[in-house]
């Protein structure tokens, strides 16, 4: 169960997308999702799904790995798309008596989840088509201008990466620890509210220690390595824009501006 | 009364490697003291969690006293009291406040009398070698030999039938090492708890274990007293384990013809190899 945490989640595979610098496709995500909340007629979500579409078939990452991702968020996208069939006034069509589903409503609802189930895939898309350390590479290089308003830019992307890398060691962990507790006769699904979140004591309190623990150990082996933060550091593999890059920019350009004028009928 | 494996396979289901274990058979019996060894990855610990239910084989079954473990109605939890398990670095599961209640644990959870919990507590720490000024101690403030022996301890006292530890000695420095093999000693001898260790260096359990199995790649390869397994040298050598320093010697003079044609002999310790060489040269120089 615990696998099936999908952030940074990478799909391995050797296409244009996956070739692509980082900072061209978390920029192009970003213009993405801004497009999507741009876009309100059939005609712009219909160019939203055929770039997604093209892009996804570009990628060779398998539709059915994107779905997996939509899974997790399915909960949320249920809750929103009732919240707004219920709750947005206009012209009646279905009426239950105690609540009404009316037209403006059922539009908004199919709206919002058409708009987030491409928020979703297009995001996805990003991250499994970049490794978490290109991704944080690239998050510094964008950011990099705020270093002279004094922001910590090369922290906060070493922070990320980190923080990225010990996911899946922390869930082996928290594995072991589950198993072991089990092993001394420890249950997790039984008895009250209460009785459950007592039994979570003798998981979250080796788990935590081991973080720090293993936090300890990392910071140790950076400083006998000689990290001093990213103060004249430099790269072995700096990021270059490529003509790749060029291309991708131009086309989500376009995309973007065909998105503006539809929006505003030009 | 016996753990018993029949034709057991696993498959982890995020792998698409090859099956972890692959058509085991085993029983261990009562009272019986057995090293499981194997190279990393061999599927030594995906098959001691099998012997109390933590995993469920995809194929095969696992028989306690008779009974499929899996089968409904089956209470895991009293086997997990019947079959303790001691993980890698058992230490990094100690969660209480104090020494005397992280042991209270495992006693707590089988649902046994207030004073039942604590005399057991008291036995298990007092056999680990921790006295009463430890107690109260927080598990944290105690070196990592304490620290592991006091896990064993909250094991031990769910008095277990079965007690599997895997690498108990891990990360050890020799002096702690010793304490707890010879604890496992002390266990198997004067409490009869059958004890499973898991290593993978065969030199360091030969000396305890009256029977090693061997796994490779899933499969158990061999399952025999020490002096047969270690027979077959150049297959385990093959898998990356060697034979203990002395019984290699031996082998070695044996090659050679030290000991004349067909010797019958073998040695594991220093003393047994000390002897063979021995008896060999007083006897040769007796005759002339």
């Amino acid at each position: 169960m615990l696998r099936e945490i999908t952030i940074g989640q990478y799909y391995r595979a050797d296409s244009i997308i996956h070739k692509l610098d980082p900072r061209t496709k978390i920029m192009g995500t970003i213009l993405f999702i801004i497009s999507l909340f741009i876009g309100r007629s059939l005609a712009a979500y219909i160019a939203a799904v055929l770039l997604l579409g093209l892009v996804i078939k570009i990628s060779t990452v398998p539709f059915s790995f994107m779905v997996r991702g939509l899974k997790a968020v399915f909960a949320i996208l249920v809750f929103s798309v009732v919240i707004n069939m219920f709750f947005i006034p206009g012209t009646v069509i279905l009426d239950f008596g105690f609540a009404d589903i009316s037209r403006e409503g059922l539009q908004t609802a199919v709206l919002m989840a058409v708009r987030l189930v491409f928020l979703i895939l297009g995001s996805s898309l990003m991250t499994l088509t970049t490794t978490p350390n290109q991704l944080t590479d690239g998050m510094e290089k964008l950011l990099s201008p705020l270093k002279r308003i004094r922001v910590p830019v090369h922290e906060i992307a070493m922070m990320m990466s980190i923080a990225l890398r010990f996911i899946p060691i922390l869930t082996e962990e928290l594995d072991k620890i589950m198993k072991a507790q089990m092993a001394r006769g420890a249950e997790y699904d039984q008895g009250n509210l209460l009785n459950k979140m007592k039994s979570l004591v003798p998981i979250l309190v080796p788990l935590f220690l081991s973080s720090v623990r293993r936090a300890n150990d990392l910071a140790m082996a950076m400083e006998s390595r000689c990290y001093r933060g990213g103060e004249g550091r430099t790269k072995m593999k700096p990021l270059v824009y490529e003509k790749r890059d060029y291309i991708s920019y131009i086309v989500v350009y376009l995309y973007l501006a065909l998105m503006i004028m539809i929006r505003f009928n030009m | 009364m016996s753990i018993k494996l029949e034709n057991v396979s696993y498959q982890y289901k995020d792998s698409k490697r090859r099956p972890a274990l692959n058509h085991v058979s085993l029983e261990i019996g009562k009272e019986e003291f057995i090293g499981i060894a194997g190279h990393t990855g061999s599927g030594k610990s995906t098959l001691i969690q099998h012997f109390n239910g933590l995993i469920k084989p995809t194929e095969g079954n696992v028989l306690f006293d008779g009974r499929d473990i899996h089968e409904p109605g089956y209470s895991l939890k009293e086997l997990r009291g019947k079959v303790g398990l001691s993980f890698q670095y058992p230490e990094h599961q100690l969660f209480e406040v104090t020494v005397f209640d992280d042991v209270c644990f495992g006693p707590k959870n089988l649902d046994l009398p207030e004073d039942e919990i604590q005399t057991r507590a008291k036995e298990a720490l007092e056999l680990v070698g921790m006295d009463e000024k430890y107690h109260e101690k927080s598990p944290f403030e105690l070196s990592g030999g304490q620290k592991r022996r006091v896990a064993i301890a909250g094991i031990i006292a769910m008095k277990p039938e079965y007690l599997i530890l895997d690498e108990p000695t891990a990360g050890l420095d020799p002096l702690g090492r010793d304490k707890i093999l010879n604890l496992l000693k002390k266990l198997h001898e004067e409490e009869g708890i059958t004890i499973i260790l898991v290593t993978h260096s065969m030199e360091e359990i030969a000396d305890y274990v009256g029977r090693i199995l061997v796994m490779d790649k899933g499969h158990l390869e061999f399952d025999g007293t020490p002096e047969e397994v270690f027979e077959h040298r150049e297959e385990l050598e093959k898998m990356g384990l060697t034979i203990p320093f002395y019984a290699a010697i031996t082998d070695d003079l044996k090659k050679a013809g030290y000991f004349g044609e067909n010797p019958e002999i073998s040695a594991i310790t220093l003393q047994e190899a000390k002897e063979a060489i021995l008896t060999k040269w007083k006897r040769d120089h007796k005759s002339c």
